[in-house]
């Protein structure tokens, strides 16, 4: 399979005026074509900022400290602003932000927004820019009369669809999708799950799959990258970590714990106790270490690596140190 | 007033109905005609006391309407509610401050509920103000403490100075329950609690309400789409489509030997942590999206979506609930053959 992204010892901290907020610490992982990437992890384990660095967008006062991001060998980082307006952004790389559905202007029909979009990167008459806006509705199950609507007009769904479609219109080599179905009921949610996968298989085309839920991760992903504090701690295929073997890294096991299972009848869901921690100065040693129900004394003193512990599972833990 | 015969039943809902007319403005400038919504259209269930009841369905089943009209925030078209033996349904004011002591709602994002200005000591103060609960300041500092203890903010003291911002996800939500907890309510109304929190921290209140609800002996009416967490943390579960209740039973007999195809559409779609599952598309049992509820189908309602449905299901009146035993009721009348 054909490597067309690799993330290599990425750091991206946000400069705030209380200190440095390490959000991503020396990340990294690769994405295959025709794959969809899952990363998950707690809220603040800095998975948006995977995100917005990928597509070269960090957020104020975040900034590159170290690494590389590679997009087929060539490294986005230092590149001049122009040039990724021109030919990163959108172009290869496109993303869905959280709650971008409602954040569709209310005064402009569907169409408009989406022809503006295309006319800012594609030189095109009217008419075959709006023919092809029936063709990126089509492909996501919407039928060309969507056109003229106003985003009140839609449901949910059919928002979340119109999002996809914009994404997907100048042919990225991969979309990044952070929380596409959260706020949506499970009957939408299995829809637009659907329809992703329809549009890989279609397509080839490879997705990075945001969220917190592990269970959607088992839908959806083929190798799952588990986020905690700004660090990878687990990196698997769907079989190792969703197998019968289980994740390997404890904080992957209690994330698993925590996911509620319909057709199990438990007395109580298992937590993780405690809270991911302040980045600005996270624990010394393994940064899971205050939560852990497997820590040792060597946790406190140093950070465990990322190792490989059989053929493309890594985990970051020193009880997997032989 | 008695009609409340069975002392253990906390409310009684009967045929409860909210349909709402849309302003002659709204209507027109959609350039459509005036059409009546049925957002409830007709709901019967009792809770009793200390039971914790969920109700789920779809975005737009009318869920929220119907906490709303629980806690009285609107006013229902028609049909009846009775709460601890007394008829609710059309009370005077005075009595209506006291009704909405006892029944407490829970909002979905407690951040957007709180003062962000306020500290947490106020926050919780508020109630009592609103509420002109008597008593001087140490007598509410005591009655804070107590509401922050029973929701496990410890110590209370250290939390009462802090501002929201300074709270993890969790711990807000606990506030929020506090914040209920403190006028004594018995009855809770939880509208998504914690639909856009995370899976730990999820379970982490779910577990802290269960406690609670437990030391005090609450009632709950527990509002969301999330049938794991309904399952795990309901008594007793009602499936709610387009403003009527198409199925209701004990939490286990609804997951485990659903009976309406809805009610199965509805957990074949649930996702579980397990593999193998990423290259197959999975099988919906229904198309589609739910219909307006200006425009209720004739007949079945959900036999526009139904993969079960026949000719008699469009012509022949509506299905009511039926009980087939253990309080499982359904309102499908091919119940049998699917
Ligand atoms: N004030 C109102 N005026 C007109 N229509 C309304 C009003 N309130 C609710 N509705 C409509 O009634 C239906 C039921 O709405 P409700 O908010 O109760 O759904 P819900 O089941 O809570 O959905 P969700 O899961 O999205 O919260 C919807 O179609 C909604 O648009
Ligand atoms: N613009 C910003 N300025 C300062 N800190 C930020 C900013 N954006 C995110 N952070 C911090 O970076 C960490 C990771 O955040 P984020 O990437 O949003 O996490 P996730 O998407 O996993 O919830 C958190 O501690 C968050 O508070
Ligand atoms: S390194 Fe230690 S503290 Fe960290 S996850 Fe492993 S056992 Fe737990
Ligand atoms: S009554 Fe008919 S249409 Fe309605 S749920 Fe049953 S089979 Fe489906
Ligand atoms: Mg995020
Ligand atoms: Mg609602």
């Amino acid at each position: 399979m054909d490597k067309i992204l690799e993330v290599k010892n990425l750091k991206l901290y946000y400069h705030t005026s209380k200190g440095v907020v390490k959000a991503l610490d020396d990340v990294t992982f690769d994405l295959y074509k025709g794959e969809t990437l899952g990363l998950v992890g707690e809220s603040g384990c800095g998975k948006t900022t995977t995100g917005t660095a990928l597509l070269r967008m960090p957020t104020a006062p975040g900034r590159y400290d170290g690494g590389q991001i590679l997009i087929d060998g060539r490294d986005i980082i230092p590149l001049p602003e122009k040039e990724v307006r021109k030919n990163v952004r959108w172009e290869e790389v496109a993303m869905v932000f959280q709650g971008a559905m409602n954040c569709l202007t209310p005064v402009y029909t569907i169409g408009k927004q989406m022809l503006e979009t295309l006319q800012e990167h594609r030189d095109m008459e009217k008419e075959q820019a709006e023919e092809l806006i029936r063709e990126y509705l089509g492909l996501v199950g919407l039928p060309g009369e969507v056109m003229k609507r106003y985003p009140h007009e839609l449901s949910g769904g059919m928002k979340q669809r119109v999002v996809i479609a914009t994404a997907l219109f100048l042919k990225p080599k991969f979309v990044i999708l952070d929380e596409p179905t959260t706020a949506l009921d499970v009957i939408v949610q299995a829809q637009i799950i659907n329809l992703l996968k329809k549009l890989k298989k279609t397509f080839d085309l490879s997705f990075i799959f945001i969220t917190h839920d592990l269970a959607l991760e088992a839908e959806v992903a083929d190798r799952i990258c588990v986020m905690y504090a700004g660090k990878i701690a687990e990196l698997g295929t769907n079989a190792q970590i969703f197998g019968k073997q289980g994740p390997m890294h404890p904080y992957t096991e209690k994330l698993l714990a925590a996911t509620p299972r319909l057709h199990r009848k438990v007395e109580s869901l298992s937590f993780i106790p405690g809270t991911p921690p302040d980045l600005i100065d996270p624990p010394k040693g393994c940064r899971f270490n205050p939560r852990c129900h497997k820590v040792m004394d060597r946790c406190y003193v140093e950070e465990p690596p990322l190792k490989e512990v059989e053929p493309g599972h890594m985990v970051a833990c020193w009880r997997l140190e032989k | 007033m008695s009609e409340n015969k069975n002392p253990e039943v906390l409310l009684k809902v009967e045929n409860l109905k909210k349909h709402f007319t849309p302003h002659m403005g709204l209507a027109a400038s959609l350039g459509k005609a005036r059409k009546v919504i049925k957002a409830v259209d007709g709901i019967t269930f009792d809770i009793k006391k200390g039971e914790i009841f969920a109700l789920i369905g779809e975005s737009g089943s009318g869920k929220t309407t119907t906490g709303k009209l629980v806690m009285k925030l609107i006013e229902p078209t028609s049909g009846t509610m009775v709460f601890d033996g007394e008829d609710v349904t059309s009370i005077a004011k005075k009595q209506l401050e006291a009704y909405r002591r006892k029944v407490q709602m829970i909002f979905q994002d407690p951040y957007a509920s709180m003062n962000p200005r306020f500290k947490i000591r106020d926050v919780l103060e508020e109630p009592l103000s609103i509420h002109r609960i008597e008593g001087d300041r140490a007598r509410h500092d005591e009655m804070i403490v107590k509401a922050l203890e029973e929701v496990k903010i410890t110590p209370p003291e250290e939390f009462m100075t802090r501002f929201p911002h300074m709270l993890s996800g969790g711990q807000r939500q606990r506030v929020a329950t506090a914040r209920t907890l403190i006028l004594n309510p018995k009855m809770l109304v939880a509208d998504e609690p914690v639909s856009m929190i995370d899976l730990s921290t999820r379970a982490e209140i779910l577990h802290m309400m269960k406690d609670v609800q437990r030391d005090l002996g609450l009632t709950y009416l527990y509002i969301t789409h999330d049938l794991s967490t309904a399952r795990y943390f309901a008594d007793r579960i009602a499936v709610m489509y387009l403003g009527r209740i198409v199925e209701m039973g004990p939490a286990d007999m609804i997951i485990d030997k659903p009976l309406h195809p809805y009610t199965k559409a509805l957990i074949d779609a649930v996702p579980e942590p397990e593999s193998g599952k990423v290259d197959v598309i999975k099988e919906l049992p229904i198309s589609g999206e739910i219909p307006s509820p200006a425009n209720i189908p004739a007949g079945c309602r959900f036999h526009t979506r139904c993969p079960y449905a026949t000719d008699e299901c469009k012509t022949l009146p509506e299905p009511e609930l039926e009980d087939i035993g253990g309080g499982h009721m359904h309102a499908c009348r091919r119940w049998k053959e699917i």
